[in-house]
């Protein structure tokens, strides 16, 4: 698709999409929302972007490569974190017991483990999703 | 014959199936199975365990954590299958391969 008013508009969107998939991302144990949703919504705009400019230069901005690279990634660090609790003396995915830092109540980053948990899932999800739609979509 | 006979067993299956959907709780009723002593544990501790004001994030990622990795690791599973099909013909080296 080579339209002018398409890429404009998605160029100024998209942003602001991003900046909100982040928010329910980070809030993720404030208030609704999490790592699934908010990945969607970050994915749902790379796969915009590819819409509207087309698949090379989308794979200019996101690399096959980095989009496997950053999918791996995100499934280690969740058991990275996992692996921690038995390191400090306690079960496996253990929060408190592991002795994350707790916090105060609703602030930003407090409740030990699960923003680290939910940034994991996020970026899994969003790269899941671009790498599927990339692979789906590449012409040779 | 077979006729009458699948119709007979599928009949059979509709009048289990749906006696066995008028047994089942009424939704959102307080007597369901499902409202225990572990819903109670949840709502009673989880600030105290987690920190979280969110009950839903601290259940998912904390309480029911192994669980939440067992579901990225079902989305790992299935991009490397998708990719391990597709991939396959995107890449230069096989497909010379394939056409020789």
């Amino acid at each position: 698709m080579d339209d002018l008013i398409v890429k404009i508009i998605t160029r100024t969107i998209i942003p602001f999409i991003q900046v909100y998939g982040i928010f329910v991302i980070m809030h993720g144990h404030i208030s609704p929302g999490g790592g699934f949703s908010g990945g969607a919504i970050l994915g749902a705009s790379l796969i915009l972007y590819t819409l509207a400019y087309g698949y090379k230069d989308a794979a200019k901005k996101m690399p096959h490569k980095v989009s496997v690279m950053v999918e791996s990634g995100a499934i280690l660090w969740f058991m990275a974190i996992g692996l921690v609790g038995i390191i400090m003396g306690g079960n496996f995915l253990s929060n408190k017991a592991a002795g994350f830092y707790m916090g105060n109540l609703s602030m930003l980053f407090n409740a030990g483990l699960i923003p680290l948990v939910t940034l994991g899932i996020g970026i899994k999800v969003a790269s899941t999703m671009v790498t599927l739609f990339h692979t789906i979509i590449e012409e040779d | 014959m077979k006729k009458i006979l699948a119709i007979v067993v599928l009949s059979g299956l509709l009048i289990l199936l749906l006696s066995s959907i008028l047994e089942m709780p009424v939704l959102g009723s307080i007597e369901n199975p499902s409202y225990n002593e572990t819903t109670q544990y949840y709502l009673d501790h989880a600030i105290e365990d987690t920190n979280a004001p969110n009950v839903i994030a601290s259940i998912i990622t904390d309480y029911r954590g192994f669980d939440t990795m067992g579901e990225t690791v079902v989305l790992f599973t299935a991009i490397a299958a998708a990719v391990s099909v597709l991939r396959a013909f995107h890449d230069d080296s096989n497909k010379k391969k394939v056409e020789e």
